[in-house]
């Protein structure tokens, strides 16, 4: 299935008018000015499919049956079969060895111009033997892959920053790709598991620019990343005024009000649920009435609880009671010296008698 | 450390250690204070009407004759900020929910608008307590580096809290960080300086109030 893309999408029944609002969707998606919509839908349509290689590592494939799941009847999943996805293992036919052969011969043919996408943290304790397949650590098979990509493309919270395999006490010593790659153009799309339409958003960007998005500081492209959920979240006037849900099934839940009480982690979380929504656009979870998780943010898992409002403290009382003892010895033997201070001082005294001022 | 694991540390270890600093100190000065004694008064006590510990308690919230015309901003400034502080804290909804989620104790809040009213007043209330510290020769020349230092202290939290809550000057995450830092170096802050005094106030008074009772002396 080589050649353009946009006669592979004619034979599955896009409308070149379908692909066209695609492109201008994804680029207004992006903040990007319109007429990047038009040049993105040329240079989509005219584009031969890159070499995409997957690489699964320590990660539990929500990353993949979420983007698989949620938008295989919808045009990003056709933008997403169209690309060359030449080694996949959940989704491709080919097993054992001949998957690997595949995998060779994609990283050999296309040398230098692949796209390396990785879900999944690399476990780096006891020589990486968390993770292995077809005879390779993780670790190795990243190097590897790293070598002849033209950039990579870290999809999942665990790839980005080591996720919930990493999260504390972190056993299998569970690293991130940018840990381990430091020479080629990385993004990152965190999430558990990020939102469809971001990656393919981002491939798009790459079809049409032949470039990366900005990324934020922490490696997210800004398009999607940009603004917190709280700033984006239909429920925000409710914080404003004050009103709250106390309980997952009191009056204030009921009313839609907002979840900060119940642990919403929103303010402090950079994601485009609140706008792009999951599932085609249905809901998303601070909809669904229960509150953000956070988990597109690094150690997320980490953050001091999930139903704990961020105003709270983790374990504020757990070293009151040994502050408590500390502090009465203290005080008590500073008392106990200033007693024995008083009673030198007493003893020291000496009576003086009217022949002592005679003298 | 990124801004997410800063909060994270300032609301887990950083508050378990400031809290742990803060009931320490406490409880260490109070033990050295209370254990202090003092030796038995063996004259006739001479009581007086209106002298005795609970009336100075009392009395020493109020201006002497004169002062309130000779230095009205300690006065007047003083009430505002002291009982803005403590509306802020004991009245502000988040803050019981601390105190709640601490002690299980819960009582009614005020509406953020409210206390939002509060804290701007209270925050121009000091400014202009330091300003008239700053402008008085008296107060210049009797203020050290201890008194600067627990107005900024107490100060800070007041401003973090305030420029949280109106999403102002830096994201919500690192200011909701600074807020709770600045409350921690509140709290560490307090049992070792001058700040000690929401402690020992009413017993002084009373201390001082009591000894010169049996001096026969309303003051």
């Amino acid at each position: 299935m080589q050649g353009p893309l946009i006669e592979s999408l004619a034979r599955q029944g896009v409308s070149r008018r379908t692909f066209l609002k695609y492109c201008a969707t994804l680029a207004s998606m992006m903040a990007l000015p319109p007429a990047a919509g038009l040049a993105m839908a040329e240079a989509m349509a005219a584009a031969r499919r890159p070499s995409v290689i997957w690489l699964p590592f320590q990660e539990c494939t929500g990353c993949t049956e979420s983007i698989t799941r949620s938008h295989s009847p919808t045009l990003e999943g056709m933008i997403f079969d169209m690309i060359s996805l030449d080694y996949q293992m959940t989704l491709m036919a080919a097993a054992g060895f001949q998957a690997e052969e595949a995998l060779h011969n994609a990283m050999k043919d296309n040398a230098g111009k692949y796209l390396l996408i990785v879900d999944g943290s690399i476990p780096l304790g006891q020589g990486g033997i968390y993770s292995c397949h077809a005879g390779l650590s993780s670790l190795d098979m990243l190097k590897e892959a790293a070598q002849g990509a033209a950039a990579i493309v870290a999809v999942g919270t665990c790839a980005a920053y080591g996720g919930i395999p990493k999260a504390n006490p972190n056993p299998t010593g569970a690293v991130s790709v940018s840990d381990i790659v430091k020479d080629k153009p990385i993004v990152n799309i965190p999430g558990c598991p990020p939102i469809p339409a971001v990656m393919t958003g981002v491939l798009a960007h790459y079809l049409t620019f032949g470039s990366l998005p900005e990324l934020d500081d922490k490696g997210r492209p800004r398009a999607f990343y940009g603004e917190t959920i709280h700033d984006r979240c239909y429920r925000r006037p409710f914080y404003d005024q004050g009103k709250f849900a106390k309980t997952f099934d009191d009056e204030g839940a009921r009313r839609g009000w907002c979840l900060f009480e119940l642990g919403c982690k929103g303010p402090v979380t950079h994601n485009a649920c609140a706008t792009t929504k999951w599932n085609g656009g249905t809901s998303w979870p601070v909809e669904s009435g229960h509150g953000c998780l956070g988990c597109s943010e690094p150690d997320f898992w980490d953050a001091g609880g999930f139903y704990k409002a961020l105003s709270m403290p983790a374990d504020p009382l757990k070293f009151a009671a040994a502050a408590s003892v500390a502090g009465a010895a203290t005080g008590g033997a500073i008392s106990l010296a200033n007693r024995a201070k008083k009673g030198a001082a007493r003893s020291a005294h000496e009576t003086i008698t009217l022949a002592d001022l005679e003298k | 450390m990124n801004e997410l694991q800063f909060l994270t540390w300032v609301r887990g270890p950083g508050l378990d250690i400031a809290i742990g600093i803060f009931l320490l100190g406490v409880i260490w000065r109070l033990f050295e204070i209370y254990t202090l004694g003092r030796r038995k008064d063996l004259a006739a006590p001479r009581r007086a009407a209106g002298a005795s510990g609970l009336h100075t308690v009392f009395r020493r919230s109020l201006p002497p004759p004169g002062m309130m015309k000779r230095s009205p901003v300690s006065y007047i400034g003083g009430y505002i900020f002291h009982i803005g502080l403590a509306v802020i804290v004991f009245l502000g909804a988040p803050h019981i929910m601390l105190i709640a989620n601490l002690t299980g104790l819960s009582w009614p809040g005020l509406p953020a608008q409210i206390i939002g009213l509060v804290t701007v007043v209270t925050m121009a209330a000091m400014l202009a307590m330091l300003v008239d510290r700053i402008n008085k020769p008296a107060k210049r020349f009797l203020s050290t580096f201890e008194d600067w230092f627990t107005w900024a202290v107490t100060f800070l939290p007041v401003l973090t809290g305030w420029l949280t809550v109106q999403h102002l000057l830096l994201p919500y995450t690192t200011m909701l960080t600074l807020h709770i830092l600045s409350a921690e170096i509140l709290l560490i802050v307090l049992p070792f300086t001058r700040l000690f005094h929401t402690f020992t106030l009413f017993g002084s008074r009373w201390y001082n109030g009591s000894a010169n009772a049996r001096k026969g002396v309303p003051v």
